[in-house]
């Protein structure tokens, strides 16, 4: 297996494995632009659910069912027919606001992203959003982001099935409690510590008093998405698949 | 006659135009988009539906956008898209930030041809509160419930590439339903195709589905290859190693320069 480290696994595989954890037994997991793990852990979340969820992965011809052009999947997921979906952010605070747009003033710019995407509807409607963000720091993980493309929660008056459930990064699992409007540190991943992502973390959240760690991926586990799931990304994330898994379309 | 030349179909597209392009997977008009830059457009109104990657990119680099609504542009695995991101902290071009189901939405109210749509979400977000021309408004049948109402958007121009039309000027648009509403949304619709359909798309019930109607379309140019080096679904991959050579000399408007003039300027028929 190419670029298999000395411990078993790859980072990338520990964060599948676990974000599959999180998709559970959903019906229906949709993958937007960019998100090469979440396809994966949503393709190993159907693979152990033996079918289910479906997967609707943006930007695939084999992995998606919809007929009716880009509207169909925000239609899709207006009709509550959507029940997870994966966002990021350049940004992200401790309020679950996330800003895919820019840093600093919004008219002048420090740092521009490429843009909102469908955040600023997904967040809303999607009642299991799984943020991902991979780079752990304060540069990322902020007290309070510049732009707000979707806030985490919103005003009682406000349409709002959805919303954030988890922000996994390179560190760490936090959960994300909506009444309390803050993360939760849920586990740490192999070899990191809580103190390292209290160090790397620009806001202010809950911890329990032991810290888990997060559970390594099982041999079965390694065997699908490497044997199985890998193969099947090579459509739409044709640099990940050859990078993380050694494969080539 | 409607099937012409690229630089005949082009001609719609003038100075100064709205003009709607498709993201990604759904058929980009590269080939034209290069002539369109060889002909020197200027200050276009690029509306991305709802999102681009090379080809906005490849316009602002080339001086052509003084305006792109759009939910994003970025060039996926390849990165960012540089000329983009240049433009934005730079200030040299407007952008007026969306995202992704409101460009729908607003394409489908000028379907309907209705002045606007409602849509969910949006509230409390930087993206509305950057958007005068979005409103709230309480839905008229709820009971304290805001909703954000989007206007309409009407393109002068929807330029797409597809793998087929006919000569009544039918084009076979398959399942990228979108390309049908930029069309029925736009004044204008030009297309490029792979290859022209002898007889007529409507004749077979299976292809009639997939098709775009005539009707809308103002002019159609022959490209084989027309969306390189994007993919044309169905049809060709994306030229990956092509991206990542644009991904890294655009990162400066020297290697950007370069670029054009290699693949824009010195190839006509590209």
């Amino acid at each position: 297996m190419t670029g298999a480290p000395p411990d078993g696994f790859r980072n990338e595989e520990l964060l599948a494995d676990t974000i599959a954890g999180l998709i559970g037994d959903s019906r229906h997991a949709a993958i937007g632009a960019a998100s090469p793990i979440p396809a994966a852990a949503a393709m190993l979340a159907r693979e152990r659910g033996n079918g289910r969820p479906y997967v609707s992965l943006l930007g695939s011809r084999r992995q998606n069912f919809f007929t009716d052009g880009g509207r169909e999947l925000f239609d899709c997921a207006g009709q509550g027919r959507i029940d997870v979906f994966f966002l990021s952010g350049g940004q992200i605070d401790g309020e679950g606001n996330i800003n895919l747009v820019s840093v600093g003033e919004y008219a002048h710019p420090k740092v521009r992203f490429p843009g909102s995407f469908g955040s600023a509807y997904m967040y809303y409607v999607v009642p299991k959003v799984i943020l991902f963000r991979l780079e752990h720091t304060r540069r990322t993980l902020v007290e309070k982001v510049d732009f707000i493309s979707a806030p985490g929660v919103s005003a009682d008056n406000v349409h709002r099935p959805g919303g954030p459930i988890a922000l996994i990064t390179n560190r760490c699992l936090f959960a994300f409690d909506r009444t309390r409007k803050r993360f939760r540190l849920k586990s740490v991943h192999p070899g990191h510590t809580a103190a390292e992502v209290t160090e790397h973390t620009g806001f202010d959240f809950d911890r329990p008093a032991e810290v888990p760690v997060t559970a390594a991926p099982s041999p079965e586990t390694l065997r699908l998405l490497r044997t199985v799931i890998a193969p099947q990304l090579t459509e739409v994330y044709p640099q990940f698949a050859a990078e993380v898994f050694g494969i080539a379309r | 006659m409607i099937v012409g030349t690229l630089d005949e179909a082009i001609a719609p597209i003038t100075d100064g135009c709205v003009l709607a392009v498709p993201r990604d997977v759904s058929g980009v008009a590269m080939a034209a988009t290069r002539a369109l830059i060889r002909r020197g457009v200027k200050r276009l109104h690029l509306v991305a539906v709802p999102t681009s990657s090379l080809q906005a990119d490849l316009l602002i680099g080339a001086g052509c956008v003084a305006t792109i609504e759009t939910s994003a542009v970025s060039l996926g695995e390849f990165g960012a898209a540089p000329r983009f991101t240049a433009a934005a902290t730079a200030g040299s071009i407007a952008i007026k930030d969306a995202t992704c189901p409101a460009i729908h939405a607003a394409f489908q109210a000028a379907e309907k041809g209705v002045p606007f749509m409602p849509m969910r979400g949006l509230i409390g977000s930087d993206v509305l509160a950057h958007r005068p021309d979005w409103k709230v408004v309480d839905n008229p049948f709820g009971n304290d419930d805001p909703i954000v109402v989007l206007p309409a958007i009407k393109p002068d121009v929807a330029l797409f590439h597809a793998p087929l039309a006919d000569r009544d000027g039918n084009v076979w648009i398959g399942r990228d339903r979108e390309l049908a509403m930029m069309a029925h949304a736009a004044g204008k619709t030009v297309v490029t195709v792979e290859r022209l359909h002898d007889g007529s798309l409507l004749d077979d019930p299976i292809l009639a589905a997939g098709t775009l109607g005539g009707f809308y379309v103002e002019a159609i140019a022959l490209a084989p290859k027309g969306a390189w080096p994007l993919a044309l679904a169905d049809h060709y991959g994306v030229d990956t190693a092509h991206l990542a050579e644009y991904a890294r000399l655009a990162t400066s408007a020297e290697g950007f320069a370069a670029y054009l003039d290699r693949h824009v300027h010195d190839r006509r028929a590209a």
